[in-house]
Formats: structure tokens, C-alpha cells, sequence
């Protein structure tokens, strides 16, 4: 056992870290910086600047484009990203669809859209909750009738992430009704949002944002070929894309850089007031995060050790999904904590670009961090709750 | 970075994981807890006969050459077997300090026999007025020729009882809770003017208050430079606190493996009771606390040594998440054993105080949540 970095991951991590200091553009930056909300063309030009790199899809096998990295370079990279407070990458089309397509897709698929997944010229979205579908997800009715060589889709999907930025949305959808398991008959589609019959309506979040929708399918016109896989085995498809998200879920180097970053602000002194990290109770809740962060990174090296002798993540990725979203959510409340006053002032026009310094409340982001802890009370619910991830983590690793 | 252990690491942790597995049963362990001497000296003997009680010591000295990892790899087994016999007294307490301070005659006099498991000793760290604070000490340490006059007391030394060499620190100069002014002793326990009180605690350790009264200690009984003791007193305690939270480690998991297969087979209701919803999230808490703990202890394992600030921040890290979730997965445990668990009969109520004593040994949660603090500043 040792934690010392090899001479090549040394010099691996300098090369990243040489990369976002020289390629990470500036403006974008500042923008991240001062908690202004990317525009979509903001995103799809950074991830076209990590796909020119060969470094967008970090996950993937080689043969599809991916970076044949191995677990430990894949922590130092995310690490570095982080640490330059680089955008967090859209995960639905490379994090989420991608896998499935290239685990379960035909060559015609893979040839169609792994590309364009890879170079950002498709955003995708995800189409699994609906409206009376939540935790309970195989209760799903979204239904896919097989006429001829489509399907025609009618039902609503919900809490649709940028849904309203997408070209595209990955389904789960039933293709039978008549089945003994509920999780059977679940089919894995993929549908073009400007089909005919699609209609995407807004959902405002408690922070006052616009980040998720409904999607609404009314008699929409499917080719077959756009079913991955088998008919009926949407479910196991589905199950595997969770798995990915939940292990991206930890955001373990995020979460340090944000620590970091509350640490630095805090232990500075704001109008000639002692610094905040100087209040023992302050400081002891800010080390008690600092601690389960910590046992988290490396719960997560762990697994990525796990997943690099070959085992696939299992049911354990469940962990890292529940604490690193508790962990995030304690990070989210010490900011609003470290903002003092400054969090009550609803004034969401300051985080849009050119907003003009002068008129400016507050003297930082501080304004922003309700809205960010209000925003983020989301992470213990999507992807499958926390109380389900403990319901699966019961059922399959406890065998209760 | 790798989390893989070697083969001889391997095999030393399976050598006393089979032990405790054959050989050391909880009817057993209970025998020889309500026995005179609260340990077996039968035992002891077996220890040192395979090699356990030479783990840490370098070779030169008789030792096997063992780091951090062997002593957390059998830590996490002695946890397991809730074992009582005084490694933690004798090997990493005692021995510690034997092992940096002692010149090459004070090494073959007692360290020698403490690897053979021929000589009892024990490090009288505590003194009744000092909390967790090892710094702490209004033992005196007076010039007397040569040698020197010890008067002053210790509380709670583990193994003080059955010890014949008392390892212990004294002011022989400084304020009552400098770094500096602090002189290490290793005295005889038969010497005039010692008095012990020795009794056992509540997880069925052994431990004794030490009152010592113009105790005559000679030249040859100062380990290290005079004055200069704190520094190695502050790398054994810490490398013993890294000890007990791996045996902590130990302890947790096998409570919450026992609370699982106990919340199968009780059935209340007609059904098991581990099919409760309001059961099942509490033990996948306990879990949960179990991986983060094993992932901090072997984040503190790992680290450059030669780090010292950084060594003792996580050895602070890690005894803050036992003195927490640790003492929590152990609630748990009684608590979904219901009835059963407040039993002495059952072995979840033994592993409970074990827990409850680790959490205090060498500073509970909140004491070192500030030292962490204080540590990262």
C-alpha cells in the first residue's frame, strides 16, 4: 500500500494541469468564477476544446474514442478540471446515452451518434421519470406502439434536465403492457426532439430557474431503428446508465475545490471583521465536512481500484452517491453559513453576463449561494433518492 | 497508489485472522477476562512464539521491520477477536518509546524481552488532571546526583498492573503543560515508593492509577535526552491512536456483520426484522460508516511519516470519524440486537464497551476535531 504518485502520473497531472491553464478560455472563467450561468454555446465550445484534446469522453473504451486512461489518471484529471474550476460536462449524452450505445447498440447506431456525442454536436437529454413515475420508476407509462416500422410514443417525461437545450432525448418507454414484471416490456428509445408531436414546457425550480421540463410525446412518429438493443430490455439498459451516474454522482473533486475555495473566502477578513475560520464552530463544522470528503476520496479511489481489476461498478457505487451528495448539500448550507446577510438578497440579474459591477449587492458571489444551496437540494433526490440508493444498497449488498 | 497489500502482508493477516478464528472464540476471550490475571500469559507467550509482538521493531533489534500497514492489518483482527491481551500496552506504547529512545543497553535489558514476551511493561501517558492532554504533566523529576527523584501521579496506564518496567514521563523542567522540560523514565514497578492500584476496566482491559513518592531512578533510567521526551511521547501516542482505530475498524465491521445476520433470523411480527424499511436504511448507515472509516484509516496509513503535521492531522481525522460514526455503528448495533445486545451473555454488549473505551483512549471526537482544526491552520 502507498500514496505516492508514480513518475508518470507526475508528469501526467502536470500535462493536464498545463492544459486547462493554457486552454480553458478565460472568459469562461470569469464566468465561473462569478457564478453566471453558461449559455448553451459557452458548454459545447469547452467540450469541443476537451474533444479536440482527445480528453471529452474520459470513460469510454478507446476503439469508441475514449481515453484508455486508467482509474488513477482519471482521478488526477478530474482533480485538475476542478481545480480550475473548469465547467462540470454535461453528462446525458457522454456520461449517460453513450455507454448505453456502445455496450448495447448496433454498429449502424454507434456509427451514428457515438460521433456526434463525441465532438458536442448533439445534446442530448434523459427521458426516464415521469410525472407518476418517480422512485417507482418501472411504474412507468410512457408507451411505444410498435406500427410498422416505428413506434408511436405517447405519454409525458418529467424533471427533463436542459430538455429545453436538447436535439435529442433517451426514453424508457413501455412496448408492453401485458407482462408478469413490471420491469419487463421496458424498452430503451431514442427519439429527436423536433419530431412532430414532442413539446418540452418549463418547470421553474425554488432558486427561480429554468433548468428542467416536461416532455410531452403526443403521437410521435419513432423509426425502430432508433430501439437500442432488444425490445423489452430498456430496464437492464437503464440500470447500467445508473450505475455510471451514480459513480459520477460523488463529484469527490469538486467538492474539494468548493471546500478549498469556502476555506480561502472564509479566512479572510470582510469589512475589518474577524475572519469566520477564526470561529471554533465554524471551523469545526467546516473540518467535520473536510473529514467525511476526505474517507469519501478515498472510498472512491477504492472502487476505481475495484472497477480497474475488472470488476464493473456495482450496487458499492450506491455509497458514493449518498455521501457525496450529503457531502455536497453540507458544502452548499456552510456557504450560505460563510454569506451571512448576503444570502437573503434575491437578485438572480447579477449572475447573467455584463451585469455592471457598480450596482452590484454584495462583494462577491455571496448572493449566489442560496440560490446554489436552494438549486442543490436536488442532488439527494435525482438519480434514483438517497432512500432508494439505500433500498438498493439493502437489497443487493446486505441481501436483506 | 495502491491500495493492494503484499504477500507477507498477506500472510500476516491472515496468520492472526485464523488464530482468532480457531483459537480465540468469545467463550474463550470471557474465560480468560474473568480470570486473576484479565490476561493469559499462556497466550502472551503464543503471541511473541509467532512473531506478533516483533512486528514493529527493526530488525537489528529482534523485530520483523513492520510499518503502519502490519500494525493496522492486525489491529483490524485484534478488533475482531475483541482481544484483551496488553499488545497495545506492551508493543506500541512501551515499546514505542523503546524503540526510538533506548540506547543500544536499555534496548537489550528490556526491549530484548519485551519481544520475546518475557517482560510486562507499560507507558504511564495520563495524569489525572490532564484530560487528553499528554503535555500535560505535574510529575516531577529532581536532580539527585546523578540520578533522579521521581514524585507525582498517573492515572489509567494500561497494563500498570501487570507491568514490571513503567515507561514514564516527568517534568524536569518547565510549566505544567510544556512541550519542553519533559524526561522519559523507564523504572522498575517494585521500586520503593511506588504504590499501584490496579483494577480492570469496563471492556475487561487491565489498567492501574500509579501513585509514585520520592522514587529513585538512576542515570541508566532515562530514555532519550532529558527534557526532550514530548516529541517521541507525541509519535507513540499518535502511532497508538492510528492502533485503536484500526482495531476500531475491526470491531465496527464485525458489529455490523453480526446486526445484519442477527436482523435475519430474528422474527417479530412473522417476519424477519430485517426486512423493516426503518431497519435496512440504519444498517446501510452502519455500512457506509464502515467503508468511510477503512478509507480514512488506510488514508492515514499511507501517508509520508516523515510529514509530521500532516501524519497527526489525520491520525486526528480518523480517530474524529470512530469517535463518531464508530460510536454510532456501535449504538446501532445494540440497538437493533434489542434486548439481546444489552446482555452480558452476548458478545455485541463487550465489542459496545470496547468501542466506548476507544473513543476516549488518547482524546475522544471533539478533542480531536480541534486539534485537527488547530493542525490544519
Amino acid at each position: 500500500m502507498n500514496v505516492n504518485l508514480t513518475e508518470d502520473e507526475i508528469a501526467f497531472r502536470d500535462e493536464v494541469r498545463k492544459f486547462f491553464a493554457e486552454k480553458y478560455p478565460a472568459d469562461l472563467r470569469i464566468k465561473q468564477d462569478q457564478g453566471i450561468t453558461l449559455r448553451r454555446e459557452d458548454t459545447i465550445r469547452w467540450q469541443k476544446i476537451l474533444y479536440e484534446q482527445g480528453w471529452f469522453a474520459v470513460n469510454w473504451p478507446e476503439e469508441y474514442g475514449g481515453t484508455g486512461w486508467t482509474p488513477i489518471q482519471k482521478y488526477l484529471f478530474a482533480n485538475e478540471m476542478a481545480a480550475a474550476n473548469a465547467p462540470v460536462i454535461v453528462p446525458f449524452g457522454v456520461a449517460m446515452v453513450g455507454p448505453v450505445i456502445y455496450t448495447f447498440g448496433s454498429d449502424e447506431q454507434k456509427q451514428r451518434f457515438l460521433p456526434d456525442i463525441l465532438a458536442s454536436n448533439v445534446w442530448w437529454c434523459q427521458g426516464y421519470s415521469e410525472p407518476g413515475s418517480g422512485s417507482d420508476l418501472a411504474s412507468l407509462k410512457t408507451k411505444a406502439d410498435r406500427e410498422g416500422d416505428h413506434y408511436v410514443v405517447n405519454g409525458t417525461k418529467t424533471w427533463t434536465t436542459l430538455g429545453h437545450l436538447a436535439d435529442w432525448i433517451f426514453c424508457l418507454v413501455r412496448t408492453t403492457s401485458d407482462v408478469a414484471r413490471r420491469q419487463e416490456g421496458i424498452s430503451f428509445l431514442l427519439i429527436e426532439m423536433s419530431t412532430p408531436g414532442v413539446s418540452v414546457k418549463p418547470i421553474i425550480t425554488i432558486e427561480g430557474d429554468h433548468e428542467v421540463n416536461e416532455v410531452h410525446f403526443d403521437n410521435v412518429s419513432v423509426p425502430v431503428e432508433n430501439l437500442v438493443g432488444e425490445e423489452g430490455k430498456g430496464w437492464t439498459y437503464g440500470k447500467v446508465l445508473l450505475q455510471h451516474e451514480r459513480t459520477n454522482t460523488a463529484g469527490v473533486a469538486r467538492s474539494k475545490y468548493r471546500l478549498d475555495n469556502l476555506k480561502e473566502k472564509a479566512a479572510q477578513s470582510i469589512h475589518d471583521a474577524a475572519p469566520l475560520m477564526s470561529d471554533r464552530n465554524f471551523a469545526r463544522k467546516v473540518a467535520a465536512v473536510e473529514i467525511e470528503l476526505k474517507a469519501l476520496e478515498y472510498t472512491d479511489l477504492r472502487t476505481l481500484a475495484a472497477v480497474a481489476t475488472g470488476k464493473a461498478p456495482g450496487p458499492e457505487s450506491s455509497i458514493l452517491k449518498i455521501k457525496g451528495t450529503e457531502i455536497q448539500q453540507s458544502i452548499d448550507a456552510l456557504f450560505v453559513e460563510a454569506a451571512g446577510y448576503y444570502a437573503l438578497p434575491y437578485v438572480p440579474e447579477q449572475y447573467v453576463v455584463d451585469f455592471p459591477d457598480e450596482d452590484r449587492i454584495g462583494y462577491g458571489a455571496e448572493t449566489k449561494s442560496s440560490l446554489r444551496y436552494f438549486n442543490n437540494r436536488k442532488a439527494t433526490i435525482y438519480a434514483g433518492s438517497n432512500e432508494i440508493q439505500k433500498n438498493i444498497i439493502a437489497k443487493h449488498v446486505l441481501d436483506l | 497508489m495502491d491500495f493492494s497489500i503484499s504477500e507477507e502482508q498477506s500472510m500476516l493477516a491472515d496468520s492472526v485472522s485464523k488464530f482468532m478464528e480457531n483459537d480465540y472464540d468469545f467463550e474463550r476471550r470471557q474465560k480468560i477476562a474473568e480470570s486473576d490475571d484479565g490476561y493469559s500469559k499462556k497466550l502472551w507467550q503464543t503471541f511473541a512464539e509467532l512473531g506478533w509482538t516483533a512486528v514493529p521493531f527493526a530488525e537489528d533489534d529482534g523485530g520483523l521491520g513492520g510499518g503502519p500497514v502490519e500494525l493496522m492489518l492486525m489491529m483490524e483482527q485484534f478488533g475482531r477477536g475483541l482481544v484483551i491481551e496488553p499488545y497495545l500496552a506492551n508493543v506500541v506504547l512501551a515499546g514505542g518509546i523503546l524503540r526510538r529512545s533506548a540506547n543500544a543497553g536499555q534496548k537489550s535489558r528490556w526491549l530484548t524481552p519485551l519481544i520475546e514476551g518475557n517482560l510486562q511493561t507499560a507507558l504511564a501517558f495520563a495524569e489525572p488532571q490532564g484530560r487528553f492532554n499528554i503535555a500535560d504533566i505535574k510529575t516531577t523529576a529532581q536532580r539527585d546526583g546523578k540520578g533522579f527523584i521521581l514524585s507525582g501521579n498517573k492515572t489509567c496506564v494500561l497494563n500498570g498492573g501487570a507491568a514490571e518496567i513503567l515507561v514514564i514521563p516527568a517534568r524536569t523542567s518547565g510549566e505544567q503543560t510544556d512541550e519542553d522540560g519533559i524526561t522519559l523514565f523507564a523504572i522498575a514497578a517494585d521500586s520503593a515508593g511506588i504504590n499501584r492500584q490496579a483494577y480492570a476496566t469496563v471492556d475487561a482491559q487491565q489498567a492501574a492509577d500509579i501513585t509514585l513518592r520520592d522514587v529513585k531512578a538512576d542515570a541508566a533510567a532515562v530514555l532519550g535526552e532529558i527534557g526532550q521526551g514530548f516529541d517521541t511521547l507525541q509519535d507513540v501516542v499518535d502511532e497508538a491512536t492510528l492502533a485503536v482505530c484500526a482495531e476500531a475498524v475491526g470491531i465496527m465491521r464485525t458489529m455490523h456483520d453480526k446486526t445484519v445476520e442477527y436482523s435475519k433470523i430474528r422474527v417479530q411480527f412473522g417476519v424477519p426484522i430485517g426486512s423493516f424499511q426503518a431497519l435496512q436504511h440504519r444498517m446501510v448507515e452502519t455500512l457506509m460508516a464502515c467503508e468511510q472509516s477503512q478509507s480514512l484509516l488506510m488514508w492515514a496509513v499511507m501517508l509520508d511519516t516523515a510529514n509530521k503535521a500532516g501524519t497527526q492531522r489525520a491520525v486526528s481525522a480518523i480517530k474524529y470519524q470512530i469517535g463518531t460514526a464508530g460510536i454510532n455503528v456501535a449504538r446501532e448495533a445494540v440497538q437493533i440486537h434489542g434486548g439481546m445486545g444489552m446482555t452480558w451473555e452476548l458478545d455485541i454488549s463487550h465489542y459496545f464497551k470496547r468501542m466506548t473505551a476507544i473513543d476516549l483512549l488518547f482524546g475522544n471526537a471533539d478533542y480531536h476535531l480541534d486539534r485537527y482544526v488547530r493542525l490544519s491552520n
